[in-house]
């Protein structure tokens, strides 16, 4: 659920296929640097209504899927 | 009964420094530099003095408007970077022009000349004033360290003007803060008491990029919409949006965000750096020289940054 909503911002926003989005793919392939990472994250939080806290470096897709999914089940 | 914007003014230093001469200070490229902040080059300061650029800058809004420095009432600088603490910069530029009036400097970093137009506009709500200069110049070449790759990349040197007197223009306006230095710090100069005990820190801009990033993009839309709905009015009705000029991609962002397309947002970054509080006047004046603003255009000022702070107002031009 989580991958998919992810997936479909990259799509919307960047330009990007979404069928070639897997969780291995790095953000550095897709041409988006950090700045991008941290604006996506503002979108997911707007989606999603809470507050994330980005307190480490994302490098594929997968990683920032599993550090959603684990905010959420703090919640 | 507000303000109207009777003329604009800019003045650049002469020193033009360009991204391939900063990659032979630090370890960068023109590639890097271009992509994750949008400046190609930035103008800095080799003789004048952050006062000389306010006066060049007050001289020329003050040309355009047709108003004397004798007529003035009020002058207001926003700067974090004025050469003295005492006098304001505000003073300073009082005794070159040879106005008469009241002079002071207000500290709101990059949100500098918002808050300053809200200042100027509420002296005119006070029915004290006629005719106000407000001034917003830097000269942050002064405060960044120059061996910080992460910093030294994005600013520039530089002030705007702009001559206000009695008017209808100034429809909406916000202010904000969010009081805090954990994103961005510059330090006053230490001293050397021998008294204090406390720690002195070097007096160079720290920021923290990312939070920054985040925090702009956010701030810079919500007050975007907010001064057009305050005003009663669509976002289809708004002609301009002069940004303050930190990093093209918060500009890029703030478009997505508040779906006001992108060609809308006036932006002069590759050209000038992040000059702090003279970034929307030194903008507003080229857009109006230009020609690009018309009678009758609907402008939003927006600026944004340490502090945190951030400020934007909506203006109908010439009004």
């Amino acid at each position: 659920m989580v991958f998919e909503k992810i997936a479909k911002l990259l799509a919307g926003h960047f330009n990007i296929d979404e069928s070639a989005v897997t969780p291995e793919t790095t953000f550095e392939s897709l041409g988006i640097d950090s700045l991008d990472t941290v604006e996506l994250v503002m979108q997911l939080e707007e989606e999603l209504g809470m507050e994330l806290e980005l307190d480490r470096k994302l490098e594929t897709v997968g990683e920032l899927t599993r550090f959603i999914e684990s905010k959420l089940t703090e919640k | 009964m507000s303000f109207s914007v009777l003329g604009t003014g800019r003045c650049l230093p002469e020193r033009v420094v360009t991204n391939e001469e900063l990659s032979a200070l630090v370890d960068t490229t023109d590639a890097w530099i271009r992509q994750r902040v949008g400046v190609t080059q930035r103008r800095v300061c080799v003789t004048e003095t952050a006062t000389d650029l306010a006066y060049g800058a007050a001289e020329s809004a003050l040309e355009m408007s047709g108003v004397r420095p004798e007529e003035l009432d009020l002058i207001l600088c926003a700067t974090i970077t004025p050469e003295d603490l005492s006098p304001s910069m505000a003073c300073a530029v009082q005794a070159r022009l040879g106005a008469r009036c009241p002079a002071m400097d207000l500290s709101a970093a990059c949100s500098g000349f918002l808050y300053a137009l809200e200042t100027a506009a509420a002296f005119f709500a006070r029915g004290t004033v006629e005719k106000v200069l407000v001034i917003g110049a830097e000269r942050l070449s002064r405060v960044v360290d120059w061996a910080d790759r992460s910093t030294c990349i994005i600013f520039g040197d530089g002030a705007g003007a702009m001559v206000l007197g009695r008017g209808e223009g100034y429809l909406a306006s916000r202010l904000n803060a969010w009081g805090g230095d954990a994103a961005l710090k510059i330090p006053a100069f230490a001293g050397a008491s021998p008294f204090y005990e406390g720690p002195a820190l070097a007096p160079y801009i720290r920021m923290n990029g990312q939070e920054t990033f985040k925090f702009a993009v956010g701030a810079l839309a919500s007050d975007i919409e907010a001064v057009i709905a305050a005003a009663g009015l669509e976002k289809e009705d708004v002609d301009w949006v002069i940004p303050h000029q930190a990093n093209l991609r918060i500009l890029d962002a703030a478009a997505r965000k508040t779906g006001i397309p992108f060609e809308k947002f006036a932006r002069n970054i590759e050209r000038c750096g992040n000059t702090s509080a003279a970034s929307v006047p030194i903008l507003a004046d080229e857009l109006n020289r230009d020609g690009r603003l018309k009678y009758g255009d609907l402008v939003v000022l927006a600026g944004f940054g340490g502090g945190l702070t951030s400020g934007a107002c909506l203006i109908r031009w010439g009004a």
